[in-house]
């Protein structure tokens, strides 16, 4: 495929430089041009309101999918505890339905955790799809995606969302392929086009330097995966619900794996996912002792400490309290980040807390773009004193 | 043993940089890398080659360019090189990039295993390893971290899970996805480096004819999902600075959290 523009209608208007996520677009005078990093990946391709960009490819028609209703979540479940984005998908899944004015369904694969439907009801259900059988009882790929793929041929749903989890990672990908569909992966937000009724899906990419809204119109179900801890479960409620049980016929010797042993590595001692607040130190904090001072604080708050890869790797603190891309994501009540620059991995990881408090002797430091309160100055003096301060409040 | 590694060349994400006054990307003069996961699957195949011998092809799908990541991978120790471009091939999306990989792996016929990157730094997706997979009807494992031993018709490994790893024994040939925690790349020897940008180097090119698949099937054309809108991330805050000197600043936090009913 090739994408060029039509110099004679360019109209100079610069919307299509906004959408290149690889920069490949430049205006020369008041015409803009395509430079040679263009990877024709066609995201310029309906921003022209004058239809100055031309195209090869051939126009696509968009199949009838009037009969694919329903939104579906894949419950991801492990020794019959159900994964909490299993609950979060399930969240926004209501929300998506509600819009649509269709149903939620979950599907529950496991051995023996039919006890778990009553709770994904409670949580925005209207349906469970349950399929129960010993070679599912742990995840394997093949195995779930051979249950998918049968219930999705039935019963033809609209969208599909999985957890975007080490598992749903592996599965969700094989499902799409499988069932002849497109694939969203690791979205951090999902709505509806009011006009086409389309789901629009947006998720970072280049390692969360560029936002990028995604649609797929040409195959169902609507398949994406979804970050853990971005959306929010709904509060359990007394609704009603069916469940509707699937036979499963799989033979061992089909499914290609064999899990030999799970290992448990060292029980996490803390996790900072469930603390309201975090007081997060980076580079700042200067060394192991100074990480003292934030714990304070986090007593104090009734909170836990965190840290930036960077505190991780000199090993001022433990690797499990590291936030971020390669760390957790947590979206506590107030968020403390002392001495964080705010690169854009670590960002990805805290950007969704509900209050941000940076503190950083550089006022040019990233993190104070996505803080609500920013303090610009030394953390040895801020923080002792925001400890003092909050022990007089409480006294 | 006959392996196939799967790589992708990747701008230098890690070097993107905000420009602090229009908060677009400054993205002149990145360099384009080989994707930093596919370093590992290359080091593990090398690594395997070395223990009991085997065969080792590359496999990339990119602009001409991208022959600079496979010239790399032969300095590490490749045995036979394809990059698969076509101006057809440009615009896929999961589904239409794993088509076309699968079509050329079909084409070179004989494999025992395929490795690839877990995710690609771009389009970050970790999509392509499990559905290249389906399209060849073989297992996959996904966060591979070590290979423990290759058995007679299978292969045990460990891999990556939230709260620790598993063991898994998968019947070949198999598909693996690999991580960073796998091993430590090589560098590149430079003899090796040399060969490959000979005249003769072993690196074939394949256009979409050479591996029987047609334009609607690849690329924009051959895929469901559709990139329709990018934009810098946002934060929305109020991103108020606290003015004053520290003690004033803290008492104006304070302030705010008591408004906000957080202490
Ligand atoms: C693939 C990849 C994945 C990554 N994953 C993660 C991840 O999961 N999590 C993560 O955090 N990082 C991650 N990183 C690293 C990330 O890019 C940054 O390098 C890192 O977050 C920077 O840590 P920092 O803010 O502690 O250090 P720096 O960037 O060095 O910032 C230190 C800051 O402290 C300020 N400071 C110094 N002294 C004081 C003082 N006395 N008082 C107040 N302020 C002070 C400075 O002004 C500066 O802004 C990843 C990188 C890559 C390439
Ligand atoms: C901003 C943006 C967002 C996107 N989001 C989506 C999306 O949500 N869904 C979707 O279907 N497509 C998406 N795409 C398209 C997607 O990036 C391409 O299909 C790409 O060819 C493969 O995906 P990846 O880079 O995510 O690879 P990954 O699946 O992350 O790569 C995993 C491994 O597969 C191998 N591999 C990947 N690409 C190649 C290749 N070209 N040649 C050889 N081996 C390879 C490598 O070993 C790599 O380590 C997006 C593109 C952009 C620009």
């Amino acid at each position: 495929m090739t994408i060029w523009i039509d110099i004679d209608l360019c109209n100079g208007c610069k919307r299509c430089l906004k959408e290149c996520p690889y920069d490949a677009i430049e205006m020369k005078g008041d015409k803009a041009y395509i430079l040679d990093r263009c990877t024709s990946c066609g995201a310029c391709l309906s921003s022209c309101k004058q239809k100055a960009i031309g195209t090869d490819a051939e126009p696509k028609e968009i199949p009838d999918f009037n009969d694919r209703q329903g939104v579906w979540v894949f419950a991801e479940q492990k020794e019959g505890k159900l994964n909490p984005v299993s609950l979060e998908l399930l969240g926004i899944a209501r929300a998506l339905a509600d819009e649509l004015g269709q149903d939620v369904s979950a599907l529950l694969l496991g051995e023996q955790v039919s006890d778990m439907s009553e709770v994904l009801i409670h949580h925005g259900a209207n349906s469970v799809y349950l399929a129960e059988h010993k070679t599912l009882k742990d995840y394997r790929t093949i195995a779930y995606t051979k249950v998918i793929e049968d219930l999705v041929m039935s019963y033809k749903p609209g969208i599909l969302l999985m957890g975007a989890t080490h598992n749903g990672r592996d599965l969700a990908p094989r499902v799409a392929r499988r069932v002849g569909s497109g694939l969203t992966a690791d979205c951090t937000e999902l709505s509806i086009d009011p006009e086409d009724g389309v789901l629009l899906q947006t998720r970072p990419a280049f390692g969360g330097n560029v936002m990028a809204t995604i649609a797929n119109r040409y195959s169902r179900p609507q398949m994406a995966t979804v970050r853990p801890g971005i959306m929010e479960a709904l509060k359990k409620s007394d609704r009603k619900g069916s469940v509707i049980k699937h036979e499963v016929s799989l033979l061992e010797k089909e499914i290609g794996t064999e899990i030999l042993g799970t290992v448990t590595e060292k029980r996490k001692s803390v996790d900072i996912t469930k603390a309201r607040v975090l007081v997060a130190g980076g580079r700042g904090v200067g060394n192991e002792e100074g990480f003292k001072v934030l714990k304070d604080l986090a007593a104090v708050m009734n909170g836990e400490v965190a840290g930036t890869r960077v505190t991780v790797e000199e090993g001022w603190i433990p690797a499990e309290h590291q936030v971020g891309q390669t760390g957790q994501s947590v979206r506590p009540e107030i968020y403390i980040a002392c001495g964080i620059s705010g690169a854009i991995q670590h960002r990805a990881g805290m950007m969704n807390s509900r209050y941000i408090i940076a503190i950083n002797k550089d006022p040019l430091a990233p993190i104070f773009q996505v803080a609500d309160w920013s303090i610009v100055g030394d953390l040895r003096e801020v923080v002792p004193e925001l400890i003092s301060q909050l022990t007089a409040h409480s006294a | 043993m006959n392996i196939i590694v799967l790589l992708k060349q990747v701008p230098n994400t890690t070097e993107v940089k905000l420009d602090p006054k229009t908060g677009n990307l400054i993205r002149e003069g990145i360099e384009s890398i080989v994707n930093p996961d596919d370093l590992h699957a290359i080091e593990a195949a090398v690594a395997l080659k070395e223990k009991d011998g085997a065969k080792i092809t590359a496999l990339s799908m990119g602009p001409p360019q991208a022959i600079d990541a496979l010239s790399e991978a032969m300095g590490m120790g490749v045995d036979e090189s394809i990059l698969l471009s076509d101006k057809a091939f440009a615009g896929a999306d999961t589904w239409a990039t794993s088509f076309t990989l699968g079509k050329a792996i079909e084409k070179i016929g004989e494999f025992d295993l395929i490795l690839c990157g877990r995710q690609a730094i771009d389009g970050d997706t970790a999509q392509i390893g499990p559905q290249v997979a389906e399209c060849l009807g073989i297992p996959q494992v996904s966060y591979v971290f070590e290979i423990e031993e290759i058995e007679k018709n299978g292969i045990i490994v460990k891999r990556r899970i939230e709260e620790g790893f598993e063991r898994i024994r998968t019947s070949m040939p198999a598909l693996l996805t690999v991580i960073g925690e796998m091993n430590t790349p090589r560098y590149p020897v430079v003899s090796n480096l040399l060969d490959a940008c000979r005249e003769k180097a072993p690196i074939k090119v394949w256009n979409a004819a050479d591996i029987g698949v047609t334009t609607s099937e690849v690329g924009l054309e051959g895929s469901f999902t559709n990139v329709i809108k990018t934009f810098a991330p946002k934060s929305g805050r109020a991103g108020e600075v606290l003015e004053g000197d520290t003690k004033t600043q803290v008492k104006t936090l304070i302030g705010k959290l008591k408004e906000n009913l957080l202490v």
